[in-house]
C-alpha cells in the first residue's frame, strides 16, 4: 500500500493577488495572519477597501496576529474564537456573495482544506481558490472504516477518534472531505501495531 | 442461450465456483510471459460468441448471486453507492445504457419496452417488472443509477468531463480491488489514479486521459486490469480491511489452489449521450488458481508474470504475504516450454 | 480511426430563416435514429464540392432530445474555403451527406448554479440547444442575444416565445446594445459564462468578465473557427516520404487528406487536439491557430495541430 508520493496530494501554491477581484474574501487562521500582511503589502492603495478576512488564532501558536490585522484598517474583519465558528460566518457570507469575490484561504492545512470545502459547496471550482499553507502540518484524517474524522492528527501511526482503530496515514487526499485517508495498520496482522512516529508538527 | 444462474456466496462460507465453460471464457489478461504498464485500451466491439466480450454488458451464470452480494453490501454500507447533484442526467443515460444492452443481450432474461418517455422494464432473473417514467426520478424506486446498478454486474463510476480533465462524481462500487468511492468521488483522474505506483512516471495517466477526453458516442473502449485475491471475495473494501485483511495470511503452499485467486476487471467506458459524461464500467472476474491451471498455458504464463512482477506492484497489488507461495505453487505447472501468442487458453 | 464514426443523412429541409442564413434539418438516410447528443454538441459536415473535400463544423441546434431529426445553421460567408457556399448554392432537399457523430467541446459546466449564456449572431445556434435541454432538467439559465438588426438575428422570437423572461434580446440597428458590464457585475457566486459569436465578441465579453473579477474556470468560449489562410508551403512526411504542397487556402490536414493520408481529426476546429502531430523539423516559422497547445508546447515547436495550424515558410517535416 503506497503512503506518500501520491498525486492526489494537494499543492499550496502561496496567496497571491487578483487585482481584478472587486472583493478580497480571505479566512485565515493561526500563522495564516502572516499572509494576509504579506498579501495587503502587496496589495494596491484600494486593497483594504476591498477586503473581508475572516481570522481565527485556531489550534497553532498565532498569538498577537490580531493587533496587525486590525491595523490594516480593512472594510471588515472578523475574529472568531474556532475554526467552526469561523466556517459557519464564512458560510452565511458566501450564500450571498457574487461573482467578483476572490476567495483565499491561509491557515494549517486541515483549515485550508475546511475553507475549499465550503466553497465549492457554495459553486466556487476549488482551482479558483488561492491557498497558502501556514504553521502546523497536523492533518484532518479520515478513518476508511468508520468514516469519522479526526482533527490535528501529528502522527502516524494515531488512534481513530471514533472506532479506536490504529490508523496509518496516507498521503492519498479528498477534497470532498478535505481529509487523508487513514487506514487501520493491523488489519493483516490483528495487535501488530508499530509505534507511532510525529512527522506533521 | 439460456444462462443457469449458480447459488453460490462470496463471503463467509465461499461457495463460489466456476462451470467449465466460465473457465474456459475467463478473461486471461496477460498476452505475454511479463507484466509492465501500458494503456491497453482496444475499442470495445462485439467479441466470439460465447466469450465475455460477446456483449457490450455481459451477464453469466454468476449474476443472481453477485447482485444478492451487492444488495448485501448496500445493506450494511449505504456509502458505497454515491452521486453527486449534477450527475442525475448522466445517471439517466447510464439507465438507458444497461437497460438496451441487457434487453438487446439477452431478451430472454430482460425486456425492455419504450413508448416515448413511458419506460417498461422486466427483469426476470431477479424478478422485476417496473413501468416508469424515463427522466422522472419519482417514478422508480430507487435513484436512477442504484436503480439499474443494482441489477447488473460489476462497479460503476460516471466521469463528468469539465476543464480537460474527468471528474468521478458518481459510483456504485461494491466489488472492488480496494479503492474507496466514499473517499475518491471528487476526484480528477489524476488524483484518483494517485495511490498507483510507476505508472505516472511512465506517462501512462497522461495519455490514457487524452485518449478518453475524445471518446466519441458510440464508439466505446475497454481495457483488462487485474490483481489477485485470497478468497473469492467481491468485496474487498477499503471499508472492511480490518475485517478481510486476515485472509491474506492464511494462504499455504497446501492451500494456494483455492484460497488464491486471479482478478480480472473487464474495465469499459462509454460516452454518454446527453450528459457528455462517460461511464466507467468496472467488471470483477475471479478465478481460483486450481481452475485455472486447467489450462497449461495460463498456468505457465502466470507463474512467469507473478515471477519477474516488480516488488512496487507486489506491494501496491497487496501480494506481499503470499507471493512466494503461489509463485512456488505455480512453478509445478511450468514446464518451461513457451507460450502461445493471444490471451486464449490452449 | 482518424474523424470518428460517420452517419449518413438525408436534408429533409432547407429554411431561409434571416440575411445569408439557412437552416438545414436533416434525417438519417436509412429513415432510423439519429443518437441523441448534449446541449453545445457540433457535427462534422462532409461536402464533395468538386475535386475538393470539404469538412466544416457546426453546432446542433435542435432539441437534443430529438431522435428524428438534427437542425444546423449555415451562415453565408465570404470565406474563400467555400463551404458555407456550397451549402447554400449546391445542395438541395433530398441529397445525402455524410456527417460526424456528434461531439461536445462546448458543454454546460452541470455544477453551475447559473448558466449565463451571450449570443452575437450566428453565434446563437449552441445556445438554442442548451437551452432546450436546461429548460427540460430545470436549471437556471438567461440567454443574451446580440444581433446587428431585427433580420440579421436568426431564432431570436423563436427563442424567446420558448422561454420567455429568460430570454434578452439586443439590436444594434435600434440602439439597444449588450450591456456586458452591467450584466457581469452582480452574477450569484457559482455562475458560469458561455460566449458564442464572432471573434472580436468573444475576446471582448471574456476580457469584461475577467475585469470583474471572474475566475477562468467559470468562463466558456466556442473557439470554432475555420482554418485561417495562409501563404502556401510544403510538407514533407518523414516516415512515408512523401512530399505534399498545402494551398493558401488549403489546410494542412486537408492537404494530407488530398494526398490520400488517413490522418486524425476530430473537430476540424483546432480544440479537440486529436490531430496533435509531431514535427520533425521546420524551415520557417509556425503559425499556431489552435487552442489547445499550451504557451510552453508552442514555444517548444515540436507539435502541430493540423486541422488549423500552419507554416509561415518553407518546409515542414512531419512524423508521419
Amino acid at each position: 500500500m503506497l503512503v506518500a508520493g501520491i498525486k492526489s496530494r494537494p499543492q499550496y501554491p502561496g496567496l497571491v493577488l487578483d487585482p481584478k477581484a472587486r472583493l478580497h474574501l480571505i479566512a485565515a487562521e493561526g500563522e495564516g495572519a502572516l499572509a494576509v500582511l504579506a498579501l495587503a503589502a502587496a496589495g494596491g492603495p484600494d486593497f483594504p477597501a476591498k477586503t473581508v478576512v475572516y481570522y481565527t488564532p485556531g489550534g497553532s501558536a498565532g498569538a498577537g496576529h490580531v493587533g496587525s490585522l486590525e491595523a490594516l484598517g480593512l472594510d471588515a474583519l472578523h475574529v472568531t474564537p474556532t475554526v467552526p465558528t469561523l466556517l459557519t460566518r464564512l458560510d452565511v457570507h458566501l450564500a450571498t456573495a457574487t461573482m467578483g469575490t476572490r476567495l483565499y484561504t491561509a491557515g494549517a492545512e486541515g483549515f485550508l482544506g475546511q475553507v475549499v470545502q465550503l466553497g465549492e459547496r457554495h459553486g466556487i471550482d476549488h482551482l479558483s481558490i488561492r491557498t497558502e499553507h501556514c504553521g502546523s502540518l497536523a492533518r484532518r484524517v479520515q478513518c476508511v472504516h468508520c468514516k469519522g474524522i479526526t482533527e490535528n492528527v501529528t502522527t502516524s501511526i494515531v488512534p481513530c477518534a471514533h472506532c479506536g482503530l490504529s490508523l496509518l496515514v496516507r498521503d492519498h487526499y479528498s477534497r470532498r472531505l478535505a481529509a487523508f485517508m487513514g487506514v487501520c495498520v493491523d488489519a493483516e496482522a490483528p495487535g501488530e501495531v508499530p509505534a507511532a512516529e510525529e512527522i506533521f508538527r | 442461450m439460456g444462462l443457469v444462474f449458480k447459488t453460490e456466496t462470496f463471503r463467509d462460507d465461499f461457495t463460489f465456483s466456476n462451470s467449465p465453460a466460465s473457465i474456459r471464457r475467463f478473461p486471461f489478461p496477460f498476452d505475454r510471459d511479463a507484466y509492465a504498464y501500458s494503456v491497453n485500451i482496444e475499442p470495445h466491439t462485439k467479441g466470439a460468441p460465447g466469450s465475455v466480450f460477446e456483449f457490450p454488458i455481459d451477464v453469466d451464470e454468476h449474476y443472481v448471486a453477485e447482485m444478492h452480494d451487492r444488495a448485501l453490501v448496500l445493506k450494511a454500507d449505504p456509502l458505497r453507492c454515491q452521486s453527486l447533484p449534477h450527475m442525475i442526467t448522466a445517471e439517466w443515460d447510464l439507465v438507458e445504457l444497461l437497460m438496451t444492452s441487457m434487453a438487446e443481450a439477452y431478451p430472454e432474461h430482460f425486456t425492455l419496452t419504450r413508448d416515448g418517455d413511458a419506460w417498461h422494464w422486466i427483469n426476470r432473473p431477479l424478478g422485476i417488472d417496473d413501468r416508469f417514467t424515463f427522466g422522472d426520478t419519482a417514478t422508480l424506486p430507487l435513484p436512477p443509477m442504484e436503480y439499474i446498478t443494482r441489477q447488473c454486474q460489476g462497479d460503476f463510476s460516471l466521469l463528468d468531463q469539465r476543464d480537460n480533465n474527468l471528474w468521478m462524481d458518481a459510483g456504485i462500487v461494491t466489488t472492488q480491488a480496494d479503492w474507496s468511492l466514499d473517499f475518491d468521488i471528487g476526484m480528477n483522474f489524476m488524483e484518483w489514479h494517485g495511490p498507483v505506483p510507476l505508472a505516472h512516471e511512465a506517462g501512462v495517466f497522461d495519455r490514457a486521459l487524452k485518449f478518453l477526453l475524445n471518446l466519441q458516442l458510440g464508439r466505446p473502449v475497454r481495457r483488462l486490469n487485474w490483481t489477485m485475491t485470497i478468497n473469492p471475495r467481491l468485496d474487498t473494501s477499503p471499508e472492511n480491511y480490518h475485517k478481510w485483511g486476515t485472509d491474506r495470511t492464511t494462504v499455504t503452499t497446501e492451500n494456494v489452489g483455492d484460497k488464491v485467486h486471479l482478478r480480472v476487471e473487464l474495465q469499459a467506458l462509454w460516452r454518454l449521450p446527453r450528459s457528455n459524461a462517460i461511464v466507467f464500467s468496472i467488471r470483477c472476474y475471479l478465478i481460483k488458481l486450481s481452475e485455472l491451471v486447467t489450462s497449461p498455458k495460463w498456468a505457465r504464463r502466470l507463474h512467469r508474470v507473478l515471477k519477474s512482477l516488480p516488488p512496487e506492484l507486489i506491494d501496491y497489488k497487496g501480494l506481499t504475504r503470499y507471493h512466494p507461495q503461489t509463485v512456488e505453487w505455480l512453478s509445478k505447472f511450468d514446464d518451461g516450454a513457451p507460450t502461445s501468442p493471444g490471451i486464449g487458453p490452449d | 480511426m482518424s474523424g470518428g464514426a460517420e452517419l449518413r443523412v438525408k436534408i429533409a429541409e432547407i429554411e431561409p430563416v434571416a440575411t445569408d442564413v439557412r437552416r438545414f434539418r436533416f434525417v438519417a438516410a436509412d429513415g432510423g435514429a439519429l443518437p441523441l447528443f448534449s446541449g453545445g454538441a457540433h457535427v462534422v459536415v462532409g461536402m464533395e464540392a468538386g475535386d475538393r473535400r470539404i469538412r466544416n463544423a457546426y453546432s446542433l441546434m435542435g432539441s437534443p432530445f430529438d431522435e428524428s431529426s438534427y437542425q444546423v445553421s449555415v451562415l453565408k460567408t465570404r470565406d474563400s474555403r467555400g463551404g458555407s457556399v456550397f451549402l447554400h448554392e449546391r445542395v438541395a432537399v433530398g441529397d445525402t451527406l455524410v456527417i460526424s457523430h456528434p461531439v461536445n467541446l462546448f458543454p454546460v459546466d452541470r455544477r453551475a448554479r447559473k448558466h449565463l449564456f451571450i449570443a452575437g449572431g450566428i453565434g446563437i445556434t449552441p445556445f438554442l440547444a442548451m437551452a432546450e435541454q436546461l429548460s427540460e432538467e430545470g436549471a437556471r439559465f438567461e440567454l443574451h442575444y446580440a444581433m446587428r438588426a431585427r433580420d440579421c438575428g436568426a431564432y431570436a422570437e423563436e427563442a424567446a416565445r420558448l422561454y420567455g423572461g429568460r430570454v434578452h434580446l439586443y439590436c444594434s440597428a435600434e440602439g439597444r446594445r449588450l450591456p456586458v458590464d452591467a450584466l457581469l457585475a452582480n452574477q450569484p457566486l457559482g455562475t458560469h459564462l458561455y460566449v458564442c459569436g464572432p471573434e472580436r465578441m468573444i475576446e471582448g465579453v471574456i476580457g469584461a468578465a475577467r475585469d470583474a473579477g471572474w475566475p477562468e474556470e467559470n468562463l466558456h468560449a466556442e473557439r470554432f473557427q475555420a482554418p485561417p489562410a495562409g501563404e502556401p508551403f510544403r510538407a514533407r512526411l518523414a516516415r512515408s516520404g512523401i512530399s505534399i504542397d498545402v494551398g493558401p487556402h488549403q489546410s494542412l490536414l486537408e492537404a494530407l487528406e488530398a494526398a490520400g493520408i488517413d490522418a486524425p481529426y476530430l473537430c476540424r476546429g483546432g480544440a479537440c487536439g486529436q490531430c496533435e502531430t509531431a514535427i520533425v523539423s521546420c524551415d520557417g516559422t509556425l503559425v499556431h491557430n489552435d487552442h489547445y497547445l499550451t504557451p510552453e508546447e508552442r514555444a517548444g515547436a515540436a507539435k502541430i495541430m493540423t486541422c488549423v495550424s500552419r507554416l509561415a515558410g518553407r518546409e515542414l517535416v512531419l512524423d508521419l
